[in-house]
């Protein structure tokens, strides 16, 4: 059926044959010009990331406030002891984890299908691909407010109105929670799809037609062949969009009104909440290492869980 | 190729420019004053800005600098650059909230005496209060603010004068009782405790580092805000709303009352011109009957940047930007309060500016916001805790409230 439908990005590409042990001097000399060509990306890499990231580690070693730049002093571990030893922190790590495991689980079965949809589609292929892109290209803050302006009885948002509420749904914690996670959700499973139509690519035609002749059905195909082939694609994306989703700011802030929604409020926005509202960057440096380091150890659990056997990667 | 060289020369282009640029002010003697403020919808701000460069006769230029619309955003842009000692802020839009916190950290210049002799001179003495930390004056009243009772005369013969009789009246009310008030999780929801503490005969602060929040107005402002909350009277998204939604909703004819700054007025007219004729103003109401209503005060008061070169350019423009006529300006043009004797004495002013005695008795002795460099901490504090007003449990909330404020003068913790 679909023989001359996807370009065989997969196959095609094949790796350049690995160097043996022996170097030639044009290889050497095409390295060093790499590793030059490379330099200025890595030094401006180094001080727009490596720079704040280590001054913020710093930061959360001190008890610093912008307000009183005289008083400050090393205290060493202090504020994270503050942070962890707070039932604020933790309850805005549960939102965050709930909001990230809800939106992303979301994400992948409807990024799947449309990932799908979009492989299968025999004609309209990039009208599909690209009108499937647009909330994807549409600015976080932007679509957090379209949301929000959809939902909120107060601003006279129309869904309140069409699904018949009495009260306004942007005050109860549940209908924050589905409203944040619809943002998310429409915002994000574009990319998602898109992560795994790469994914779709490599799994080779000839599988597929030789598991129909054998009698497997769809279904089973789709088990048995697909996702053990998309694996790696599956991992990435999923890896990827846990890591941003974790992160989330932009729209528990527009849906919070701009305030502090402490039903919703997620470990980011404390962070924000503590560096430019309270001004203490001590205690919100240590927030905010303390995000990265929950982020790492996701990427971690990830790639162990799910990175050891890679039987895509074989083909 | 062939336009490698293209690059050098653009980067010198650039570079003689960007120079240029630092070297400011020019050899004519001109000073180019960065003034930092709220970019007032109506323009008067920078309409003011002009009259006094103008004025100035080539002393000084005054170049506007918009600042971002909510309070929250203007002080997170000036302390920014404050924090990093950024001489290029001459003049700056205070909200009257961060007097404190810009005095103390050195970010805002007091105001030599002879110069603050002239600014107290005819001044309202609420909106100086605004203005002074530990006995000096720190920046200009330059327009106030407060608010108001404001009522339906269709649906409302007598407006009420105590927050009890206000609930009550509402509730009673056949249909569209609501009131429109600031609940959402943010600062105007500690205006409106503040106000209430202050009206109970309490305060929220004693002295800039003292928790003073007495029990008997602490428990009475609270009461009355989840009164309010539990009453048939409340908007139904109280616990997320601010003053536009507030003002939206009365507009659209969906409240009988409303507490909120005079813009609501001038708003109505454009937005519904049949809610607008009906509109009626009394006193922000009060605890008890013949009590005090220590109504809320806001406004910007101009501060001179604590790093600028030119301060005495600076004070001086500052003088102007806060003149009668510029005042008269704000008032007409953005709806803002003066804060100047004369102009409220004035009987012209008077009968364009309709609310004008009342505002004036108001700013008279109104509830000043506590006056702490950790103020941003401290109303945190507060409105996390009496936000949403319909959670208040009046068992605990006194002493937690009390915790929480401590804690933020402490700098201490997560709030």
């Amino acid at each position: 059926v679909s023989t001359n439908a996807p370009p065989q990005t997969g196959a095609a590409v094949t790796a350049p044959p690995r160097g043996g042990p022996r170097i030639t001097e044009r290889a050497r000399a095409e390295r060093r010009l790499g590793w030059m060509l490379c330099a200025p990306a890595i030094v401006v890499m180094v001080a727009v990331t490596a720079y704040p990231i280590l001054y913020a580690i710093y930061l959360s070693l001190l008890r610093a406030d912008l307000r009183f730049p005289g008083q400050r002093q090393w205290i060493g571990l202090d504020n994270y002891i503050t942070v962890l030893s707070s039932s604020l922190w933790w309850t805005d790590l549960w939102h965050t984890l709930l909001i990230t495991a809800i939106s992303v689980s979301i994400e992948l079965v409807l990024g799947m299908l449309l990932a799908l949809v979009m492989h299968r589609a025999i004609f309209g292929r990039g009208l599909v691909r690209t009108s499937s892109l647009i909330p994807y290209g549409i600015v976080t803050v932007v679509a957090a407010f379209a949301w929000r302006l959809a939902w909120s009885g107060a601003e006279g948002g129309f869904v309140p109105k069409v699904l018949g509420f009495s009260t306004d749904p942007l005050t109860d914690p549940f209908w924050q929670y589905v409203v944040v996670i619809l943002t998310e959700v429409w915002k994000t499973t574009p990319f998602m799809a898109l992560l795994l139509l790469a994914g779709l690519a490599l799994v080779p035609d000839e599988l597929n037609e030789a598991a129909k002749v054998d009698g497997a059905t769809a279904w089973q195909r789709f088990w048995r062949i697909t996702v053990p082939l998309m694996r790696p694609a599956i991992l990435v994306a999923l890896l990827f969009r846990t890591l941003d989703a974790f992160r989330i700011f932009d729209s528990v802030y527009i849906i919070s009104n701009n305030g502090v929604n402490r039903d919703i409020e997620t470990v980011s926005v404390l962070g924000y909440q503590t560096l430019l509202n309270r001004l203490n960057l001590g205690l919100g440096s240590a927030v905010s290492v303390l995000v990265f380091l929950c982020v790492m150890a996701l990427a971690f659990l990830f790639i162990r869980l799910l990175g050891t056997r890679q039987p895509g990667a074989a083909s | 190729m062939g336009r490698r060289g293209s690059w050098p020369a653009a980067a010198l282009v650039v570079a003689v420019a960007l120079l240029a640029g630092c070297g400011g002010g020019g050899g004519s003697g001109t000073v180019t004053l960065n003034w930092w403020a709220y970019n007032e919808p109506s323009g008067s701000f920078r309409e003011a800005a002009d009259r006094c460069t103008a004025q100035s006769h080539g002393r000084y230029k005054i170049a506007f600098n918009p600042l971002g619309n909510n309070a929250d955003e203007q002080r997170q842009s000036l302390v920014r650059r404050l924090a990093a000692k950024d001489a290029s802020i001459d003049l700056m839009s205070m909200d009257v909230i961060w007097t404190a916190e810009f005095a103390e950290a050195g970010w805002v210049k007091p105001w030599p005496e002879s110069l603050a002799r002239q600014v107290r001179q005819g001044t309202l003495s609420g909106p100086v209060e605004t203005a002074t930390y530990q006995g000096r004056l720190y920046a200009a009243p330059a327009n106030s603010n407060t608010q108001l009772l404001w009522y339906r005369k269709d649906l409302v013969k007598q407006p009420p004068k105590t927050w009890d009789e206000l609930i009550d009246t509402a509730a009673k009310l056949p249909k569209a009782g609501r009131i429109e008030i600031q609940g959402a999780a943010y600062e105007g929801t500690t205006v409106w405790f503040n106000s209430l503490v202050e009206s109970a005969g309490g305060t929220i602060l004693d002295g800039p580092d003292r928790v003073a929040l007495q029990q008997g107005p602490t428990l009475k402002a609270t009461g009355i805000m989840s009164k309010l909350a539990h009453s048939k009277a409340a908007d139904p998204s109280l616990s997320t709303q601010k003053e536009d939604q507030n003002r939206l909703a009365f507009e659209q004819g969906d409240a009988a009352f409303q507490i909120n700054y005079p813009f609501i007025y001038p708003s109505a007219k454009e937005g519904n011109p049949a809610v607008y004729k009906q509109i009626g103003w009394a006193p922000y109401p009060s605890v008890t009957a013949g009590g005090p209503n220590k109504a809320p005060i806001g406004g910007f008061n101009w501060g001179v940047g604590g790093y600028t070169a030119h301060p005495a350019e600076a004070f001086a423009a500052a003088m102007c930007l806060r003149d009668e006529e510029n005042q008269r300006g704000f008032a007409l043009k953005g709806g803002l309060p003066p804060t100047l004797q004369s102009i409220y004495d004035d009987p012209k002013f008077q009968a364009q500016y309709p609310f004008a005695k009342v505002i004036r008795q108001q700013l008279d002795a109104p509830g000043v916001r506590p006056k702490t460099p950790l103020y941003a901490d401290v109303s945190l504090a507060i409105y996390t805790t009496v936000s949403p007003a319909s959670g208040i449990d009046q068992g605990s909330v006194y002493g937690t409230l009390r915790g929480r404020v401590q804690d933020a003068l402490d700098s201490k913790g997560l709030l």
